[in-house]
């Protein structure tokens, strides 16, 4: 890592970043800028106020503050000195860290997604970070931050032709709009969303004042911040899903969306796990519903959208006939959908808050479920994806000869629940199960690229700069 | 499936009744030992008597669970896919293919090897799979690690 590294190719906007000799190649030079910038904003606006009395004790502090910048930009500047990266044949390697170092690999055969992120601080420089996600836990991601927005999307076309088995120079096939959601629709969920939870505000606070008036000034604080946290969120739904566009293309299904930063996701469809249909109550009357995808693989606990399975948002909010296309280009496999059977009325008495939906159906390359007690939630899991069926009966499941069968697949909770079925109909639908599981294994299999992938990533380390 | 006689269906080792056994009766013992003495000098004799009896009749119960559900543990390899079935109040059959194995977790803990036992556990992508099988003599337990690791790698399938 010498300063000779550091030169610049000059030419055409992708080969912008510095390239060696071996293949190594640098972040752009204004990644610890944005990776920074965010926490140097606050400590200059922090050192602003104190500095001129608004808060703190006053000018005495300011030699403090600035050093807090030095350390982060500081901090961020070398994490970019020791980072580089270079696609080796069908692998991505990525090196990072200044005492441990951390060399990881990542095979393209196993990519299950390709996210472009674009904070807004970096999208007003042109940069992109790419994060490619892999099965297994979220710290086995890698991420590239950031690069010039056409590297970053040429890497990412590379990295996808690759997957497919095709050659990495392949350009990026067109795509094709499948639905975009309006802002006013958008903006209509977000409102219902935020109006649910202050209405929580606005009965405690009408309760209060009705039992005692004095009590209301009490409580006032806590409910006009719980009405501004409702603001918070409503404004976060709508910024991160704002111009959510949906477009399908060879590499897989393609959405977009953000408001001031913005992210493009690509799912390859094969590796597509599950499909769930969300319906609240409150969205009933509009016909409206949330369709979510669910991919193999774990969001790191550092990541900004939480840890947890890796389940993105499919259609935030759209109409029936919009979520059957979609669903249409995400389980290709499909030919036609399940008949549903419910089960026995005599199961009201197992679950009686959630029978009025209960429903479950399977052909021969899918399965479908229908549970919930509010919101109707509707789950597909294509038959080839199938990890293992389960058949589980509890006490008064056994009293009314009833029983519950699971097909799980891939992740934490991703699994087609066919619940109270008789008891003997689950027997065999266990073997049913498993049996057209199998076939459906069996013709999906010859994906190219795929053979040998498993779930846990190879070298995958991990440590900080 | 229990009690019937159907091909290639096996049960865990008888051994892993006796550790069950044991296991209750060591802890019971401790148990009602504690509990007596505190109770027979903190209220006297018949409070003594009465804590022992509580104690006895607990782990009598929790024998009677434990023979249970050491009976309800079955498993059968088949051509595709291992069953293993399991569960006394709860009941649970697991259908895990080979193909679908991730890995397989062979464990024994202090005790287990006291018996010269071992828990063969298979992991799926899948969080919810459960495929375990405790109280298999070694050999046995080495037997269907071996098998269980060729099969998933004959019949890998990707995610």
């Amino acid at each position: 890592m010498t300063d000779s590294e550091r030169d610049r190719a000059p030419g055409r906007a992708p080969a912008r970043e510095a390239v060696t000799a071996d293949g190594w190649r640098r972040l752009h030079p204004l990644s610890p800028l944005v990776r920074s910038g965010r926490a140097v904003l606050a400590v200059l606006a922090l050192a602003g106020l104190s500095g001129s009395g608004l808060i703190g004790s006053g000018a005495g502090t300011r030699w403090w503050d600035f050093a807090l910048v030095a350390l982060v930009a500081g901090g961020a500047v070398v994490n970019w000195l020791v980072t580089r990266w270079k696609v080796d044949g069908v692998t991505l390697r990525i090196e990072t860290g200044l005492l441990r170092r951390d060399s990881r690999q990542l095979p393209v055969a196993r990519i299950q997604a390709v996210d472009l992120v674009r904070p807004f601080l970096a999208r007003m420089l042109g940069l992109a970070e790419l994060r490619i996600r892999l099965a297994g836990s979220g710290d086995a991601d890698g991420r590239l931050a950031y690069l010039p927005e056409q590297a970053a999307e040429a890497l990412r076309a590379r990295l996808l032709a690759a997957h497919h088995g095709l050659d990495p120079a392949t350009p990026e096939p067109a795509e094709s709009v499948i639905t975009s959601v309006p802002s006013g629709r958008l903006a209509g969920a977000a409102l219902i969303l935020a109006v649910q939870l202050a209405v929580v505000a606005v009965i405690v606070g009408g309760v209060t004042a009705a039992v005692d008036p004095g009590g209301l000034l009490a409580i006032g604080v806590p409910l006009i911040w719980w009405l501004i946290i409702c603001g918070g969120i409503a404004w976060r739904r709508v910024s991160t899903q704002y111009a959510f566009t949906v477009a399908a293309s060879p590499d897989g299904v393609r959405i977009r969306r953000g408001l001031l930063g913005t992210v493009a996701e690509t799912i390859p469809v094969a590796r597509i796990q599950a499909v769930r249909m969300i319906e609240p109550l409150w969205w009933r009357p509009l016909h409206w519903c949330r369709l979510e995808v669910d991919v193999a693989g774990r969001l790191g606990h550092d990541h900004p959208e939480g840890g947890g399975e890796v389940r993105k948002a499919l259609l935030p909010v759209g109409r029936r006939d919009e979520a059957a296309q979609l669903l249409g280009i995400a389980l290709p496999a499909a030919r036609g959908w399940p008949v549903l059977r419910r089960p026995p009325r005599r199961a009201w008495w197992k679950a009686p808050l959630s029978y009025h939906f209960l429903a479950a159906g399977h052909d021969d390359t899918l399965a479908v479920a229908v549970t919930g007690r509010v919101h109707r939630e509707t789950t597909w899991v294509p038959l080839a994806k199938a990890q293992s069926v389960r058949l589980v009966q509890g006490p008064l499941q056994r009293r009314l000869g009833l029983a519950t069968v699971h097909l799980d697949a891939a992740g934490k909770r991703v699994r087609a629940e066919f619940r109270e079925r008789p008891q003997e109909q689950a027997r065999a639908l266990v073997g049913k199960l498993a049996a057209l599981s199998r076939s459906a294994r069996r013709r999906a299999s010859p994906v190219p690229g795929q053979a040998a992938s498993v779930a846990s990533p190879v070298n995958a380390s991990h440590s900080e700069a | 499936m229990p009690g019937t006689p159907e091909q290639g269906v096996r049960c865990p080792s008888p051994r892993l009744w006796r550790m069950r056994y044991a296991e209750v009766i060591a802890s019971g013992g401790a148990l009602a030992a504690v509990a007596g003495t505190a109770a027979g000098l903190a209220f006297g004799g018949a409070a003594a008597a009465i804590a022992v009896a509580v104690v006895i009749t607990g782990a009598l119960a929790a024998l009677w669970f434990a023979r249970n559900r050491f009976r309800s543990w079955v498993y059968q390899e088949r051509d595709e896919d291992l069953i293993v079935e399991r569960g006394v109040l709860i009941h649970r059959l697991s259908v895990v293919p080979y193909g679908r194995m991730q890995f397989v977790d062979v464990s024994a803990g202090p005790i287990d090897r006291a018996f010269r036992l071992a828990t063969v556990k298979l992991h799926t992508a899948a969080a919810a799979s459960d495929a375990r099988i405790p109280g298999l003599e070694r050999d046995e337990a080495a037997r269907l690690r071996d098998r269980l690791a060729a099969l998933g790698e004959a019949k890998a399938a990707g995610l």
